[in-house]
């Protein structure tokens, strides 16, 4: 089985985010970037699977900048057995609906069985391309998973919907995205990280795959940073806080 | 006037969404609202009745056997065909789990774009601007559709007040079921506890614990002073991580985002990735033994203290003054 596990590279979210003003796009130079922890999640339920059959093939896929090359080297040191890099200038701040097209065009051009996602990213929480992929590519996905079992005949796996969860099923191939609720990711061994330099990256640009820019697109036309918080009062517990908080709350008719 | 289309969820027990209104009233402030709702047996005259009350000028009712055992698909195909039938100026979906997938496929399927986790929406002549909350309410960014129809996600809870009310005309359209590349529902698990208590997202007031509470046992101490508010529940992710809590209740980057009158926050150190799902509340308490914890600088009101001897004095206090 062939699992392609999509990985995005992402500002850390311990630090402070900042956009652009001039662009309205993420500010690559203000923050450490890191592969987004869900995908690391999405990665490790793909490993799982080679853990216990040793014939799947993991490969995974980015597209980004240069420097998003470094989230397939930790994918390959956690144990993916290959990279699929999507770079190219005219890719700069591409919008979901561009994204998912390269996307889709990538992963035809790979081939798989299961494309495996997170189901949000930490930066743009849009939980939207997995879908337009498999709009794109005709496929079922199974999103927003909180649990999965991936087997040679289909996905099964139990979705965490609005007021409940749902038992959810699809025939190969498929998308499928997890959730925060699927384990947490291994730790690249010393042994992973050696042999990571050794396995292949591909690279993709948008004149290999052939795709098309999209007519629609979105489009930032304004961007502009709250103000800081104040920090207000801040009381020592003497025995009188608690009653000096409700007297507070009802000053300020929040109770 | 120009039609804007919005997807209506309904339950698998057949009630309306609570996203509804949100949609209804986001859709009335850029044109005429239509509700698309997809269910296996026509719409009762109840339904009907109440989209209207929530601003629906017309309903599309797609009925489909499919409704209810194939996922999402079958809605992706009832707004396809209502973006025939109408020609909107915009579609709209809650962001919620099935709604952006639907908003997702759609876009692609009729050549659209996206606007995602929209919480304002206004109309600049004629053209449809998405204002987004970005960054845990850090940057407030505005964005269009250029060239395509505008497919927003609108967050839930975001949108106040409702559309004017309308009587509702149905058109009832027949979906044939599809199958092709289909996800099967086999199941629905409804979650158990239905509580009484309000709806996080939508919640004036929120108390929230963190793992400063130290067990699921003492996380009763965070539900007494929510009763006794009237509040919603919310938890931070080491709580929900420690297992004191259901992950429904996680505020922050990868959970809820919440925008209350009053946010109260017991034994939570507040981590930039809490913050980001709760920064935007009107007024933040904070309780905290560790006074260095970065909640104060938030908070404006921090008291410094044991909660297990704080919050029952307060529960105390605000019960006596209710009487």
């Amino acid at each position: 089985m062939k699992i392609v596990v999509l990985v995005k590279q992402v500002p850390d979210t311990a630090e402070e985010r900042k956009l652009d003003p001039a662009t309205g796009q993420l500010d690559r130079e203000s923050t450490d970037l890191v592969v987004d922890e869900i995908n690391e999640r999405a990665l490790e339920t793909a490993l799982r699977i080679k853990d216990t059959n040793k014939g799947t093939e993991v490969v995974a896929m980015t597209m980004g900048p240069d420097q998003a090359t470094q989230s397939l080297r930790k994918a390959l040191s956690m144990g993916a057995d290959s990279g699929v890099h999507v770079v190219d200038d005219s890719l700069s701040g591409a919008d979901t609906g561009r994204t998912a097209a390269t996307l889709a065009a990538a992963l035809r051009s790979t081939g798989f069985d299961v494309v495996v996602a997170g189901n949000e990213s930490t930066d743009g929480r849009a939980g939207v391309v997995p879908a337009m992929i498999a709009e794109h590519l005709q496929l079922p996905l199974l999103g927003s998973l909180i649990s999965a079992e991936i087997a040679d005949d289909g996905v099964r796996g139990v979705r965490q919907g609005e007021g409940g969860t749902l038992n959810v099923r699809a025939g190969l191939p498929a998308v499928l995205t997890v959730t925060e609720r699927f384990p947490e990711a291994r730790f690249p061994n010393f042994k992973g990280i050696l042999t990571a330099k050794r396995k292949p990256v591909i690279t993709l640009s948008v004149a290999d795959l052939g795709v098309a820019a999209t007519p629609s697109r979105s489009v930032v036309i304004s961007t502009a940073e709250r103000p800081p918080r104040a920090a207000g009062r801040k009381l020592i517990d003497d025995g009188d806080a608690a009653s000096e908080l409700a007297e507070f709350l009802v000053a300020n008719r929040l109770v | 006037m120009t039609n804007i289309l919005t997807l209506i969820e309904v339950s698998h027990r057949g009630g309306i969404a609570a996203s509804a209104r949100g949609l209804l009233a986001a859709a009335a402030t850029l044109g005429s609202p239509v509700a698309v709702v997809v269910s296996a047996a026509p719409l009762a005259d109840d339904d009907v009745a109440r989209l209207g009350e929530l601003g629906a000028v017309k309903v599309y009712s797609a009925v489909t056997a499919a409704a209810g055992s194939v996922l999402v698909a079958p809605a992706v195909d009832a707004l396809s065909r209502a973006v025939d039938a109408y020609r909107p100026a915009a579609v709209l979906t809650a962001n919620s789990v099935d709604g952006r997938e639907a908003a997702a496929r759609l876009a692609v399927r009729v050549g659209g774009s996206v606007l995602a986790d929209v919480v304002r929406v206004r109309s600049d002549n004629g053209t449809v601007v998405a204002q987004h909350s970005v960054f845990g309410g850090a940057y407030t960014v505005e964005s269009v559709v250029e060239g395509g129809l505008p497919v927003l996600t609108i967050r839930q809870g975001a949108i106040e007040g409702e559309a004017p009310a309308a009587t509702a005309e149905v058109d009832t359209v027949s979906l044939e079921a599809t199958t092709d590349a289909a996800t099967v529902i086999d199941q629905f698990n409804d979650d158990v506890a239905v509580s009484v208590r309000p709806e996080l997202r939508t919640a004036a007031t929120v108390v929230s614990g963190g793992r400063g509470l130290g067990s699921s046992e003492n996380f009763v101490l965070v539900e007494q002073l929510a009763d006794a508010l009237g509040a919603a529940i919310g938890a931070s992710r080491a709580a929900v991580d420690a297992g004191y809590i259901a992950q429904t209740a996680q505020v922050g980057q990868t959970g809820v985002s919440v925008s209350p009158q009053l946010y109260i926050a017991l034994g939570i150190s507040g981590a930039i990735q809490h913050r980001a799902g709760m920064q935007t509340a009107k007024t933040i308490v904070a309780i905290n033994k560790d006074e260095d914890a970065p909640i104060f600088e938030v908070a404006d009101f921090g008291i410094v203290g044991d909660i297990f001897t704080v919050v029952p004095k307060l529960i105390e206090a605000v019960k006596a003054r209710s009487n």
